[in-house]
């Protein structure tokens, strides 16, 4: 028997989600006998431990006083949880470690400087963002270790690099970090698909030395060795030799990355580019490492945050970082009371929190933008 | 007398120990149109990737009007023969625009201004000038492969190397860029083209070229070649196409 239908079917709307709030609950938290576990299980584990983080956090906090005799339940007359009083007392240390109070106007310039440049790189839609970029890998550290180190040149006062701290060196690893291992891991990947050999086995020898050395070990060699390299009258400064060990490691691990896009780019694209006239470096630069790039946002991000917590590191070789900081402060005996080392604690994992959030979230959101803007693609 | 176009002359081509190409000699005259077909992994791929130096050979001469291809001479070369190949390849991060100005401005050094212009006006020769905003995952297959077309033709080559150009193509869209390249082989385009589109061939083809296993098997006028193959591997392989 055949079919022939007389009359198209105009389209319908979709049935419409009953139930509501209910139903919602029901469908998506109670939805059998496993997932309702799962979702008790969870909803116990969060009434478990939220009460008394909100308590520590905020109820019980102490959020003034002069010294650490506030923050002592004694005194205070009742339970004390953070004393955030201690972190309002210390800001200034925390911030900027031990830069002449008179000079920190620099240190905020470079706050200032770095919040705007990060603005104009991260903003995709912002106007002329090669000339960014060009400010951020090359102009930005010259001009900013210039501000911070000062010079008779431009008429600042020399602050030495042992006076830098807190906040302030912990930014200043992380930027190093970040403005370096991009680019040096960029042109390790390229150098490891490189058609040269020697030149190819010399980026794999690199990469897979900092890959197979922890940070630690990196740090202490930085420390000890690099002034064995070099010619006995230079000296390196001590902020910068965990700086380029730093730099070098995160570049190891940014090169795999970017490999990794770089491999997942079609041969065609390229080859389309060669058979267009472009040379090589052309088709590299204007074809494949674009979409490269953008392939591995995620990735590159999250070695981002690797690098910025892996920065903690650099106080034990010495350096006055965030962490150091924070612990010479909670030493200080004005300011003993049982809450203070937990204060410190969880003050550092909430800026590192603040930090490693925004990064995963705008990663984020670059992803969903891709996404959007290459629908489709086969 | 003009030299030919393209000049194939004893080519060889290894990949590893294997034979690809085995002694290919072929002379394609300016504007002539030549079609080429044969089972898949016979080397035609290889064979049109050797004229614009996208694959290296390691025997024979292949001279592009009339001059040998030599490594210095690849560039050259690159500009003057535009190739489409069988997946589009436009460039995913760039517009239709961008895609066809890219090369006109970075390889040939062509103004902006100009080389937009230019683009646009052989988007709206192929009839898809409304494309131009748009990114290669916004379009069917069709259309990216017309773009893909418009792309190459914007550095106003003298020969176009088709590779399958309509494979990858759902029926309904292989009609729209035969078309298109019927249209470019009237303005006396040299073409070079692989393809298994046998109504194309008869239509448009000067010659047919024959490959198998590397080697060159049969050459003949399309009329010939589809009604009396002489090779038993031709007549085998159109036996199976139809
Ligand atoms: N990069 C490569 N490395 C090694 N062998 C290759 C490579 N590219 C192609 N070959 C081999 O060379 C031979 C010819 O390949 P080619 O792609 O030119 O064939 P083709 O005629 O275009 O086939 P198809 O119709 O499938 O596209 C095949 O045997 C293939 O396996
Ligand atoms: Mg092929």
């Amino acid at each position: 028997m055949s079919v022939v239908r007389e009359t198209l079917l105009p389209p319908a709307p979709p049935p419409r989600r009953t139930g509501g709030a209910l139903g919602w609950l029901r469908q998506n938290l109670f939805s059998g006998p496993g997932n309702t576990l799962t979702t008790l299980a969870i909803l116990a584990a969060l009434a478990l431990l939220l009460p008394p983080v909100v308590r520590f956090l905020v109820t019980d906090a102490v959020w003034s006083g002069a010294s650490g005799e506030a923050c002592r339940p004694e005194v205070a007359g009742r339970p004390v949880g953070a004393c955030w009083a201690f972190i309002g007392a210390k800001i200034n240390y925390l911030v900027y470690g031990s830069y002449p109070a008179a000079e920190r106007w620099r240190p905020n310039l470079f706050f200032a400087l770095v919040a705007a440049s990060a603005a104009w790189m991260l903003w995709l839609d912002a106007p002329r963002r090669g000339l960014g970029a060009l400010f951020v890998f090359l102009a930005g550290p010259v001009l900013s270790y210039g501000l911070l180190s000062g010079s008779s040149v431009l008429g600042l006062v020399p602050v030495a690099t042992s006076l830098w701290g807190g906040m302030l060196v912990t930014l200043v690893v992380s930027l190093v970090g970040i403005v370096a291992a991009l680019p040096l891991g960029i042109l390790l990947a390229l150098g490891r698909r490189s058609d040269l050999p020697i030149l190819r086995y010399a980026c794999i020898g690199f990469i897979e030395f900092w890959r197979g050395v922890p940070l630690i070990t990196v740090l202490f060699m930085a420390n000890v060795m690099l002034p064995l390299f070099l010619p006995g009258d230079i000296t390196v400064d001590r902020l910068v030799r965990p700086l380029v060990g730093i730099a070098l490691f995160a570049s190891a691990y940014m090169a795999e990355v970017v490999r990794g896009g770089l491999q997942a780019i079609p041969e065609g694209q390229g080859r389309a580019a060669l058979a267009l006239g472009l040379t090589r470096a052309q088709a590299m630069r204007l074809i494949v490492l674009p979409q490269a790039l953008k392939v591995v946002v995620p990735g590159i991000v999250n070695t981002l945050i690797g690098l910025f917590k892996d920065t903690t590191l650099v106080s034990i070789v010495g350096i006055a970082d965030f962490i150091r900081v924070l612990e010479a402060a909670r030493a200080d005996p004005r300011w003993s009371a049982p809450t203070i080392p937990a204060t410190a604690y969880a003050f550092a994992a909430l800026f590192y929190l603040a930090f490693c959030f925004s990064m995963a979230r705008y990663a984020g959101f670059v992803e969903r933008r891709l996404a959007a803007g290459e629908r489709g693609r086969s | 007398m003009n030299p030919p176009a393209i000049e194939f002359l004893g080519v060889n081509k290894w990949f590893g120990a294997t034979h690809v190409l085995r002694e290919v000699s072929l002379r394609v005259a300016p504007s002539e149109r030549i079609v080429i077909c044969g089972p898949s992994g016979s080397g035609k791929s290889t064979l049109i990737r050797c004229v614009n130096g996208l694959e290296p050979y390691q025997g024979g001469t292949i001279r592009i009007a009339g001059r040998d291809l030599t490594p210095a001479r690849i560039p050259a070369v690159r500009r003057d023969v535009g190739m489409v190949f069988q997946h589009f390849n436009l460039f995913a991060h760039l517009t239709v625009l961008e895609n066809c100005t890219l090369a006109p401005i970075h390889a040939r050094g062509t103004g902006r201004r100009a080389a937009e212009a230019r683009a646009r006006e052989e988007l709206a020769r192929l009839a898809i000038a409304d494309l131009a905003p748009r990114y290669p995952g916004q379009l069917s297959g069709g259309q990216q492969q017309r773009v893909a077309i418009a792309r190459a033709l914007c550095l106003d080559p003298g020969v176009m190397l088709f590779d399958e150009p309509t494979s990858a193509l759902d029926p309904e869209m292989v009609g729209e860029v035969l078309d298109t390249m019927t249209a470019l082989a009237r303005r006396g385009m040299t073409m070079l083209c692989v393809t298994h589109e046998m109504g194309f061939a008869r239509r448009v083809a000067d010659r047919v070229v024959f490959m198998d296993e590397g080697q060159i098997v049969e050459i003949a006028p399309p009329g010939a070649f589809f009604d009396h193959p002489e090779h038993p591997r031709t007549r085998d392989f159109l036996s199976r196409l139809l």
